[in-house]
Order: structure tokens, then sequence, then C-alpha cells
């Protein structure tokens, strides 16, 4: 970017702004998918759903749901012939003939009440002819396990992925570097540990919902709470085949996302269904339950680790392999593991790695993307690993991450060099934070308190072309209306994408506001809000529409007062030379141009500027050792530490300091930045100690509130501390970073590593519930039964 | 199904409707009245969104039966115009997603009518029923503490 272009002011970015959509919120008047009235002719959608994780489907008889009065249409597989998906089509709208996980959509009906569609679902017969079934990727990559794709090799696939043909491995990634095997002979301590991370669900509050309609003409629109419109419009058009330009998708506001309404799930259904009931608008409301075995689970994980390091605590090699339990249908889960695959080491230089991360096939939901992208679920153990091999030399934990942690120059897993980061500031400042050496007593005698600290590294995952693109429109009243296809899901993304249009521009914050919501007829393109790329990406894009609305106000105002450009600016909505003095507002001439000198007609007319961003330097990784010159755009770095006290009564856990620190580049808005890293904190603290999908022969065992517990106020740290660390991004704007996703990575090893201080005890995986951690006390003679 | 006339106060305005018998308040806020700030998070009264207060007290709408509301008083997050609460929620960044935040201001304001200088505990408590999934919580409870300073300067 030139740096130059942008106003040494730099206005609103880097201040802590109040959101541009808070006003809404707190009056009840910003409107959710679910709140947009469609009247009495709506119609109201419900799924048949498979009870069997794996079977054969024999017959489906929709002859009795059809006959019931009130139901206008019922569709099943048959209607469906297409394959849809992100990375691998592997999945169909409606399951044909064969059902792959509990739950699996079946058939789908649209009625004039959801108890008249209920009541449809349950007429519908259906004959399965049940199917051995994978519960566990080792065994599900295993040559003994039955295929549960047998036609992988013909699915349309990525080129980075990687499916292996005749076993349920959906994507293998590779990475090999230096001689392991040598390097071993080399090291003072090795050691050897096993991590078995649960599913999560990601729970937003708001639930999915999708309205379709498809009117007399076969135009589609569908209003959803959707991170992916332009994602869902560009797939489920290809799948219906239908042209992508007839297919419409508006997103309002999203009631939390988290990687749970990113690329396409639940919507297809319902577009399905109303292709059948043409000019009604049919929703489907996916209940609490549905949420937590339909929607997208985070994957589960399987993870060896094998890792050494030489006397002076210099970690010398590491072999770590991934079984990811990426469920029924793994079209967007592949990408995860292969994020996990190049991302393999933690955050650390590692001279010999060797690396396996495989996507396997089971009859469990299906594994999607969710804050964090694989790294949660691998930082979980690894970072407990560091904790242990420090141990076994007898060095400090914090002292062994400061020798081996990245610093600008640093060699990657996948080969070159990582860009300037902050994260040994980021691991000094939290664990000074903590007052890392010092033990303070506990708060009472039958209490235990700990320290841990962990490391993170995240990089957005995502296609190396995944663009971003932005318009700013001028009004009478010198307000710029910025357009972007990018969504807010609660990150703050509209706020700090309007201070950055303000700052690029020169007006005032106030002065801006955003066409919304996010449509896909009139919004420009965004490939997804995901990956913690909008601040960058988005970013990116509206600086340069920006920057071309600027010029072409300074190019008429240069022509009319017959000065140069660089002698003009604007600042707070006026345009100035610093030569001549003169000055006029922007509003003045955004619409209606300038005269031109005698009264001879006009010059300019309506301002707006465009501007795009789509990296251009990422490139591919080799297939059988996952090198390559730069495998992604860049990496966000970070620690959190905490402090906490385990209760010897009761085995709880409390957490009494949570401590986060991440260098984000540049902090658009620094209260924002903080936010996120305090919601990310607390949702990483509701993983490690409460949340677990428990899966029995396939089917959740808990989809609901009471049974899966979530973080409620009365288990937050008793204390928080946000550290922003900023070594600029030379890609991003201001040199700005994405925060999102990260705030949550380091969270599961940190508290890991925090109760084996207070009570020396280590668990296979989270989560480290009371009753979990109280059976081990017992166990280990911590407590007497 | 049987229906029932009903008449009662939501946000100052008395209503007369019609209701069936196995209609929610939260139904008949959101799909008869157009009142949606009230939210529907999982009809089943256990995540808050849908809380209101039903003369004075917070209920989850979503486990009350409309028909249940003749002569009640009903304030929803669109009868809160002007709440210091909101203010200091936006001042203090304590709203993300903004799904859970009707139902957290109705609680809220609920626990400053009963008590207007509470503390920390005491405002994690009347907050354990409301979810959310973005904030942490932290700035909601500043935000409360902020609201309760405004009201009692």
């Amino acid at each position: 970017m030139e740096k130059s272009k942008i106003p040494q002011n730099i206005g609103p970015v880097g201040e802590s702004k109040p959101r541009i959509d808070a006003r809404e919120k707190v009056t009840g008047a910003a409107l959710y998918a679910d709140d947009i009235q469609f009247g009495h002719r709506l119609l109201h959608a419900r799924i048949k759903r498979s009870p069997f994780p794996h079977a054969l489907i024999k017959k489906v008889d929709v002859s009795k749901a059809l006959a019931l009065p009130g139901v206008k249409a019922v569709v099943t597989g048959a209607d469906f012939p297409g394959f849809i998906g992100l990375y691998l089509k592997d999945r169909h709208i409606f399951c044909r003939d064969r059902v792959r996980y509990v739950g699996d959509p079946v058939a789908g009906v649209a009625a004039d009440s959801p108890e008249i569609a209920e009541q449809a679902i349950r007429l519908i017969e259906v004959e399965y002819e049940p199917l051995e079934a994978v519960f566990d990727p080792e065994f599900g990559a295993s040559p003994q396990a039955p295929l549960l794709h047998p036609d992988l090799d013909k699915y349309t696939v990525a080129s980075f992925i990687l499916p292996r043909s005749g076993s349920n491995v959906s994507n293998h990634f590779k990475l090999r570097k230096g001689d392991v095997t040598a390097a071993w002979g080399k090291c003072k301590a090795v050691i050897e540990r096993k991590y078995r991370i649960p599913h999560i669900q990601h729970v937003a509050i708001e639930p999915h919902v999708a309205i379709a309609k498809v009117d007399q003409t076969g135009e589609i629109t569908l209003w959803d709470s959707s991170q992916s419109p332009f994602a869902q419009r560009d797939l489920i058009a290809e799948t219906l085949g239908v042209s992508q330009s007839k297919m419409r998708v508006i997103a309002p506001v999203v009631g939390g996302g988290f990687g749970g309404k990113a690329g396409v799930s639940m919507e297809s259904l319902a577009v399905a269904i109303a292709t059948k009931a043409k000019g009604y608008p049919v929703k489907l409301l996916l209940t609490r339950e549905e949420e937590f075995y339909t929607a997208f689970v985070r994957q589960g994980l399987v993870a060896y680790f094998k890792m050494g390091c030489d006397g002076n605590g210099k970690l010398l090699a590491m072999e770590n392999t991934y079984y990811w339990d990426g469920g029924a249908y793994t079209e967007y889960g592949v990408n995860i593991t292969r994020a996990a695959g190049y991302s393999c080491t933690g955050p650390y230089e590692v001279p010999n790695v060797h690396a396996d991360s495989y996507c396997v096939y089971t009859n469990h939901p299906v594994g999607g993307p969710m804050r964090g992208f694989g790294m949660p679920e691998m930082h979980a153990g690894l970072e407990q690993c560091i904790d242990e091999l420090a141990r076994e030399i007898g060095m400090d934990a914090v002292e062994f991450r400061r020798r081996n942690c990245l610093r600008a120059g640093s060699s990657l897993p996948t080969g070159g060099t990582i860009h300037p980061i902050g994260l040994l500031e980021c691991l000094e400042k939290s664990a000074e934070a903590v007052e890392w050496g010092k033990k303070a007593p506990p708060s009472a005698p039958n209490k235990r308190r700990g320290k841990g600290l962990a490391l993170m590294w995240k990089a957005p995952a995502m296609p190396g072309n995944a663009g971003s693109s932005a318009w700013i429109e001028l009004s009478e009243d010198g307000m710029l209306t910025l357009g972007v296809g990018a969504q807010d899901i609660g990150q703050g993304a509209f706020t700090v994408i309007a201070q950055m249009a303000a700052a690029a521009f020169g007006v005032p914050y106030e002065s801006v506001r955003l066409a919304m919501p996010v449509d896909t007829r009139y919004s420009p393109y965004e490939w997804q809000t995901v990956a913690s790329r909008i601040t960058w990406s988005t970013g990116n894009a509206i600086v340069n529409a920006a920057k071309d609305a600027r010029k072409q106000v300074l190019e008429l105002v240069a022509m009319a007062w017959k000065e140069e450009i660089q002698d003009l600016d604007i600042v707070n909505g006026k345009v100035i030379s610093y030569k001549s003095e003169r000055e006029i507002p922007v509003k003045d001439i955004a619409i209606k141009g300038l005269p031109k000198e005698g009264g001879k007609g006009w010059m300019g007319g309506p301002i707006i500027g465009r501007g795009n961003f789509m990296p251009s330097d990422v490139t591919g990784l080799d297939a059988e050792t996952g090198q390559g010159e730069h495998a992604v755009v860049h990496y966000t770095t970070g620690a959190q530490a905490i402090e906490l006290e385990v209760d010897l009564d009761t085995g709880r856990v409390e957490i009494l300091k949570g401590v986060a620190a991440f260098d984000v580049g540049k902090a658009i808005n620094p209260d924002l930045v903080r936010a996120q890293m305090e919601g990310g904190l607390v949702q990483g603290i509701s993983s490690a100690l409460f949340e677990q999908l428990k899966l029995k022969n396939g089917a959740v065992q808990n989809p609901s509130f009471v049974d899966y517990r979530i973080a409620t106020a009365t288990d937050i740290p008793k204390v928080f501390q946000s550290i922003l660390v900023e070594v600029p991004q030379d890609d991003g704007p201001w040199g700005a970073r994405g925060i999102g996703e990260h705030s949550m990575v380091a969270t599961i090893p940190a508290i890991a590593n925090a109760i084996y201080d207070a009570i020396g005890v280590r668990f296979e995986g989270p989560p480290f519930t009371a009753e979990k951690i109280y059976l081990a006390m017992l166990d280990a003679g911590i407590v007497k039964g | 199904m049987s229906f029932h006339e009903i008449q009662l106060t939501v946000n100052g305005n008395l209503e007369h409707v019609t209701v069936p018998s196995n209609m929610t308040l939260m139904h008949m806020l959101r799909e008869v009245m157009a009142l949606t700030g009230t939210k529907n998070g999982c009809s089943a009264g256990e995540c808050g969104a849908c809380t209101v207060l039903l003369n004075g007290e917070p209920v989850n709408s979503c486990m009350v039966l409309a028909a249940e509301c003749d002569g009640a008083v009903v304030i929803t997050v669109e009868g809160l115009a002007g709440d210091p609460l909101q203010d200091a929620l936006i001042h203090t960044g304590g709203v993300q997603c903004g799904f859970c935040t009707p139902g957290v201001l109705i609680s809220a304001r609920a626990l400053l009518n009963r008590n207007p200088n509470p503390n920390d505990e005491e405002i994690k408590e009347a907050l354990v029923g409301n979810l959310c999934r973005c904030t942490g919580y932290v700035r909601i409870i500043d935000a409360v503490k902020e609201a309760a300073r405004v009201k009692t300067q």
C-alpha cells in the first residue's frame, strides 16, 4: 500500500469509537433475519432427519405427508441430484441413497404452520438398511474401517486438498522438514503424549434461520443469518443449476457466528424446499436441539505429539500426528486439517519436523469452521507438551518458550521465514501480568492455586485468491455511504471499516454510514466473513475505495482552483489548499460537481469510489513435504496466562485472573480489540471447563442449554487484563492484522498448565469439569474419599 | 384449538388481542405485535434472550402463555427508550452481536429497580439466566454499574 497517500492525521483510526450499530442493538431496532415479517403467506419448513448414524435409504414414502391439509410442498433427495461443498463437494442438499449421521436431512416439508409441518414430517415413511458406523477417527483412517464415501475419488475438490483414494481420509496434509530420526539422538529430553479434544458447538445465541422465496420467474431470494452471503449465492446456485445472478442473498444483522454461519449448511435446505413452493416465502428456523446436532460442530481431534530438545532447551524436533474427526461430510473441514498441518509446530522454530494431519470421515455430526479453525484443538495438547518438555530438562516454562518462540526472521515449518511479529513481547508482558514465578498463597485452606501460560499462532486459512471489494458513495449532506459485502457478526467489522474509510478519505467517523443489510444484488463482493480476515482484507479494499473517491474530489478541485493536487487535502470533510488556503466542503461538490469558468458548463459529477483487495503472493505447498515459498498471508501471534484455584472439596476451578496479550499489528479500535480478547477468553474458558458434545453411537446426548453448559456471568475471571502489542503488518491497513479468533486459541492449554501447577494432574483432554478433577485428585491421593 | 380475547398493557399501550391457547407471550409479542426486539434463542426458557418484564418481574416470555397475560403490564426492550442502561452499554462496549442484549437490558433493569446500587456479585447473579456468547460479560457488568451511578447521582 502507498502509505504516503494516507493522510498524516489518521483521525478515527486508533481511537475507541462506539460501535456504529450499537444504538439499534440496545433499542430493539436491529432487524435479524427471524425478525423480518413476511405476512400470512409465509410457509414454515421442517426437516425429516435420519435416526441412524449410517444407513442406506431403501425407500422414502411422502404420500401421507403430501395428503395432509396445509402442506404446500414435500421434497426429498430425489429432487436435487447436485453436490454441494466449499472445498470438497461431498454432500447432497438432501440425502439420496445413504445417511451418514444422526440428523442427516432426508426430506423437507413446507406447510401453513410449524405444527402442520411437524405433523407432516412424522407422516413421511423412510425405510433404512443400517450399516456399520465409524465413531473414531483413528479407526476411520485404518484399512479395516467401512468406507463412508465410496465415491470420494469422484468428488470435485480444491487443488490444495488431497483426499486419499480408497479410504475415509478426505485430506492428508504431510509436512517433512529436516530429519527427525537423526534429531532424536541429539536430544537431551524427548516426550511423547496423546490428547483427545472433544467436539463442541458454537452456540451463537441466535439460532440458524433462513427464509427462501422462488418467484414465478425463477429468481431466488434468500434472507438468512449469514457470514457468507456470496459463498452461499455461488454454491447454492451452482448446485441447483441456476446462474449465480438469478440468486440473491440478503443477510441482515447476525446474532453471533463464530464460524457456524459460514459456508453453506441449512440454508440450502430452505432454498431447495422453496423451489417446490413457488411464490411463497419459506422459513426454516432450527430449534435449539437441532442447533446442537445438525449445525456445523467443532471437529474432534486425537493428537499425538513427540518432541525433543537439547540441554539448553532448544527444540530440535517434533513429530505430530493429527486425526481429525471430520464427521459425515468434510466439505469445509478439510481445510481446517490443512491449516493444522502447515501450522503444526505452534509458534516455535523447529529445525526437524514430521507431521501428518488427517481429515477422517466418521458418522458424527458435520465438522466445520469454528473460532480458531483447528488452532485451539491443536494448541490444547501442543502447549501442554511444551510445559512438560521444559519441566523434563528442569527449565522454567516461560524461559523455555523465550528460547524457542518465533521472532522476525525465524524459519517456518513450511520453509521461508516469518515477518516481524511481537510474540516475545506478548510472552514477556503476559508473564509479568500474572507475576510469573511468584507463588501466592491460596485464598482458603481447602484450595490450591496455580498459574499457567500458553502461546499461539494462527494464519487466515483461505484460498490464496480470497478477495474483498468495497465502494464509497458521497451524498448531498457530505455523508459517506460504504458498500461492503463483509458482515458484522458482532466482532465490530462495520465499525472499524467505517473508521478506516473516514480516516482514509478525510471525514469524521460520524460522517460515515454503512449500506446495510449486506445484499448480494447491491453489495460488492466479499469471499466470506471468516478467518479473522475482514479488518485486514476488507480494510485494504475500503482504503483503496476511499483513495479512489478522494482522488476524484481532489482532481476536480485542483482543476477548478488551478492548483496542484499535492497542495490539496481533505480534512474534516473539507477540501483545503495548503498553498492558497482556500477551502470548500466536500458536500458542495459531492453530487453536482463545479461550474466551469465563465459559465461554460460543468465539471465533475456524483462521486463513487471503488476498491478491491486480493492477496497475490500465496503459493501452493508441495504435496509430499508441505514446503513452499509463502504458505499463508501472515500469522497473528499472542499469549494467554491464567491464575486459578482448584477447590479440593469439589474439584471446581475458579479463574482468578485471565491475561491476554496479542500482536494485532495496529489496533484500529483498541476497545473493540480488547472486547474480542475478553469475549474469546471467556469462550475459551467455557470450552476448557464445561463444554463437550456427548456422543453415543453418533447421537448427541446433551442437545440443550441445561445439559450443554456454557459460561455464564458467574464463571468469568475476577480480573481481566488485555495487552495490545503493535508490530505492524506490512500488507495490513495501518499495519493491522486479525484478532477475532485468536483470542480463544491458547486458553485450554493455559488453564491445563495452571491446573497442573495447582494440583500436579494432567488430563487427556478437556473439559476440566469439577467431577473429572475431583476424581483425578482422588486417584492421585491429593484428597481422600 | 381454543382462542382467548385478552387485554394487556405493552410498553404503556393498551392492547386488545385474540390469541390461540398455545401461543406464548414471546410469539404474541414477536408475531402479532411485531415487537421483534424480544428474541427467540431457545424457546425453552434456558437462554434469557426473550426476557421481558411481566408485572415488573423479569420472565422468559417463551415460558408464559399469552392467554395468561390478560390484564398484565408488559415491558419489552422497545419500552426501555431512554433508559440509562442503553447508553451505558454503548459506552462500555457491552454489545457485540446484540442478540442477547434485549434480554440483558430487561434483567438489568429489573435488578436496578429492586437494588439501585448492586455490587459485582449481585449483578452477576441477576444476569446468570442471560447467556451471552460474545462479550465475556465483563463490559455488560461494567454497564450496569455505570447506569447505577447515573441513576443515583
